[in-house]
């Protein structure tokens, strides 16, 4: 094996912690960063006082020098702001893979380049796997964790420079490794939601602070009828349930789309949902671009399943209807576990 | 040997300190408040200490308050006088954060400083007013080594708010200036042991006769109920005879460390294209080399400087560690961009010749790497 210089992103979890590990113990040159990525009120995610402690406790344990690099700022222009932005023009954002694709993969790789780092290493639950000079992004082989979803913007450039070493492991393995070597992250939960968005106050709180939520109305995709409102229509998500009554058969209502700009929401039953064609932006290529017609998997949520579809050049078509994608949200193209590319649901 | 260029952070522990210190941590383990024969030689230890302490800094032992640290006398000096006569409390823009925060949370009011980080003392003489009753002007900066002319500020302070209390944190003066004459016309000076060579946590603060400050840690009333607390025997002594070591050596320590400094600063100027050298010498003390490089990220630097054996700084790192724009120099009108590319050499008494050659080499070279494109 190849002795690297790494630098690996700590964010204070267990996962990040046995990436750190598993380097150390395959004979890397390793070192440790935490980004210091937000500074207001957090309780899901990393970058709180607690979050940094734990990781320099780990790269104490683990005998490595550990760093806190500031990237407040560039958090704040790159992802939290588009994310307000997105809310504010009723869109759903994927707030996660924007911090991947300008910080964790641009701005923590720049930096580590520039630090004379061959390669960065994250606690992501997804593999890169070498292909003829090539590289592949394939799925975490736990499935059930796998985050692949939020890694679909790399590209070769980043791929050749980034290692997944927990990608491997299942979850409990991780947790059983991080465990044996009695590390204190071992059994610190996983972080959940959005970093900066605490479970207490959510997006409403969030958002509300930002910019200002407006009541909407619900309107019967049928009937055109007034039938109700929402406190925030810059909240609502296309293909939500919750919070938007039920008809007068008592069937359930979902919301089809959201306009925010006259403050309505189109209601209707979940079969008026679903559609087979999703247009899609921003389309970015792990590897050679897809070429229109051919057959894969299309995932709409980090954790969603995937559904048969085909590349059609500007977007995908479905085999059999599902429900519509929020727009805003990021669609990756999978074939199999191997992530072929993503782009932005229009 | 890794270049120790941090002296502004702290300082190696003088071995006269260490000395002095240690009969205190074995069989002088006495508390100081006791009526017996083991407390009797500790409180003699804290009473000869109290009266070098006084001698150095200019005043009467009875006007010492040996506190925790530089911070805990800042905030002695604030809160106590605040408690005791109400009114307002101000400062400079350019305070350490322990006498800044707490301004801030006293609600006061806080004096812009110039580009050169000199108080204005017009727009002081402009701020002053009846209801203040302390103003804190620190002596030199920490993170630049500007020194403030603090005899002017009393003069306007007299002019302006003759009720008011003179407060200078004296924390970073004290190894290169002779504060009891610098701070003769201040009523509070604060000050740390391990800025110049004793040991961390402990500090004195200054509370001349006349001027009177509420405890803001209450108990068993010691320090003549000023600051309740055991004494920490050891770091008291320790502070002393690093006090009285460093008075003895200062004037020549000064010349031979400006010297180096010089060296140093000329050295990265001519050697970095695109330095700037925040505050001019003539104006600072003598340890204090503050540069910015532009276009670098001294967060950046830092790590490759580490790994270089240069121990620097650069602005002033938050509760995780991260790295802030620095107040200081936002004050002084740096921009953002700016002051996150500076670096804080701070050199020390025992700075040499060899540290300054590491740092010549490793400055330059990191910087180039930075840089490349």
């Amino acid at each position: 094996m190849q002795r690297l210089r790494v630098l690996v992103a700590m964010s204070g979890g267990v996962d990040s912690s046995v990436a750190a590990a598993m380097l150390v113990e395959a004979g890397h040159e390793v070192v440790g960063a935490t980004m210091k990525l937000w500074g207001g009120d957090s309780d899901s995610g990393c970058c709180s006082v607690a979050d940094v402690d734990d990781a320099r406790r780990v790269a104490q344990q683990l005998g490595i020098v550990h760093h806190v690099f500031n990237f407040g700022e560039d958090f704040e222009t790159r992802v939290v702001e588009p994310y307000v932005a997105a809310h504010a023009a009723g869109r759903t954002p994927n707030p996660c893979v924007e911090c991947n694709r300008h910080l964790k993969f641009d701005r923590f790789l720049h930096r580590a380049r520039r630090l004379g780092f061959a390669a960065v290493a994250t606690g992501h639950h997804a593999r890169v796997v070498p292909d003829g000079g090539r590289w592949q992004l394939r799925r975490g082989l736990d499935g059930a964790k796998d985050q692949s979803y939020v890694l679909s913007m790399l590209g070769q450039e980043q791929l050749a420079q980034v290692l997944l070493p927990v990608g491997e492991l299942t979850k409990d393995e991780v947790r059983a490794r991080a465990g044996s070597l009695g590390l204190r992250t071992a059994a610190k939960p996983d972080s959940q939601d959005v970093c900066f968005v605490t479970a207490t106050g959510g997006r409403r709180a969030f958002l509300g602070e930002r910019i200002g939520l407006r009541p909407g109305r619900l309107v019967d995709s049928a009937t055109g009828e007034d039938v109700g409102g929402v406190p925030a229509v810059e909240l609502v998500t296309v293909g939500q349930r919750r919070g938007l009554g039920d008809g007068p058969g008592g069937e359930r209502r979902y919301a089809l789309s959201v306009d925010v700009a006259s403050a309505r929401v189109v209601v209707g039953p979940v079969h008026e949902l679903e559609t087979e064609e999703v247009r899609l932006t921003s389309l970015g290529w792990v590897d050679e671009p897809v070429v229109a017609g051919r057959q894969v998997e299309v995932q709409s949520s980090a954790h969603g399943r995937p559904h048969p579809a085909v590349f059609r050049g500007d977007g995908i078509r479905f085999r059999e209807p599902e429900r519509r994608v929020a727009p805003g949200q990021t669609v990756v193209l999978y074939e199999g576990d191997r992530v072929l590319g993503s782009g932005i649901a229009a | 040997m890794p270049a120790y260029l941090d002296h502004a952070a702290t300082t190696p522990l003088r071995p006269e300190a260490l000395e002095a210190m240690l009969p205190y941590l074995t069989e002088h383990y006495g508390n100081p408040s006791g009526a017996h024969g083991i407390s009797r030689a500790a409180r003699l230890a804290v009473d000869e200490a109290r009266d070098t302490v006084a001698e150095c800094l200019g005043c009467e032992p009875g006007e010492v308050v040996f506190t925790a640290g530089g911070t805990e006398a800042d905030n002695l000096a604030l809160s106590g006088v605040r408690a005791r006569r109400g009114g307002i409390v101000m400062c400079t823009a350019v305070e350490h954060h322990a006498v800044l925060h707490t301004t801030e949370v006293l609600g006061g009011t806080v004096i812009a400083v110039g580009p050169d980080g000199v108080v204005d003392l017009d727009r002081l003489g402009d701020a002053l007013h009846d209801e203040v009753s302390v103003l804190s002007v620190m002596l030199a900066n920490n993170e630049v080594g500007v020194v403030e002319p603090l005899d002017m500020v009393a003069s306007v302070l007299r002019d302006k708010a003759p009720g008011a209390a003179l407060h200078t944190d004296a924390v970073q003066a004290f190894l290169w200036l002779d504060v009891a004459a610098l701070a003769a016309p201040a009523d509070l000076v604060a000050v740390s042991a391990h800025k110049f060579g004793g040991p961390k946590g402990v500090g004195a603060l200054v509370v001349r006769t006349g001027t009177e400050v509420s405890p803001i840690i209450h108990g068993g009333g010691q320090e003549r109920d000023r600051r309740s607390g055991t004494h920490n025997v050891a770091g008291i002594v320790g502070m002393a005879a690093a006090m009285r070591a460093t008075v003895a050596e200062r004037t020549a320590m000064v010349e031979r460390v400006s010297v180096l400094r010089d060296r140093l600063a000329d050295g990265l100027a001519e050697a970095v294209p695109g330095t700037t050298e925040t505050v001019s010498r003539d104006r600072k003390v003598a340890g204090s080399c503050h540069l910015r490089f532009q276009g670098v990220e001294s967060e950046a630097l830092l790590v490759l400087l580490d790994d270089a054996g240069v121990c620097v700084s650069a602005g002033s790192a938050c509760t995780s560690g991260a790295m802030e724009p620095s107040h200081v120099l936002t004050a002084m009108g740096v921009s953002r961009v700016d002051a996150l590319s500076s670096l804080r050499l701070s050199l020390g008494a025992t700075t040499t010749d060899d540290d300054v050659d590491l740092a010549l080499k490793a400055v330059p070279d990191a910087v180039a790497r930075l840089r490349e494109p």
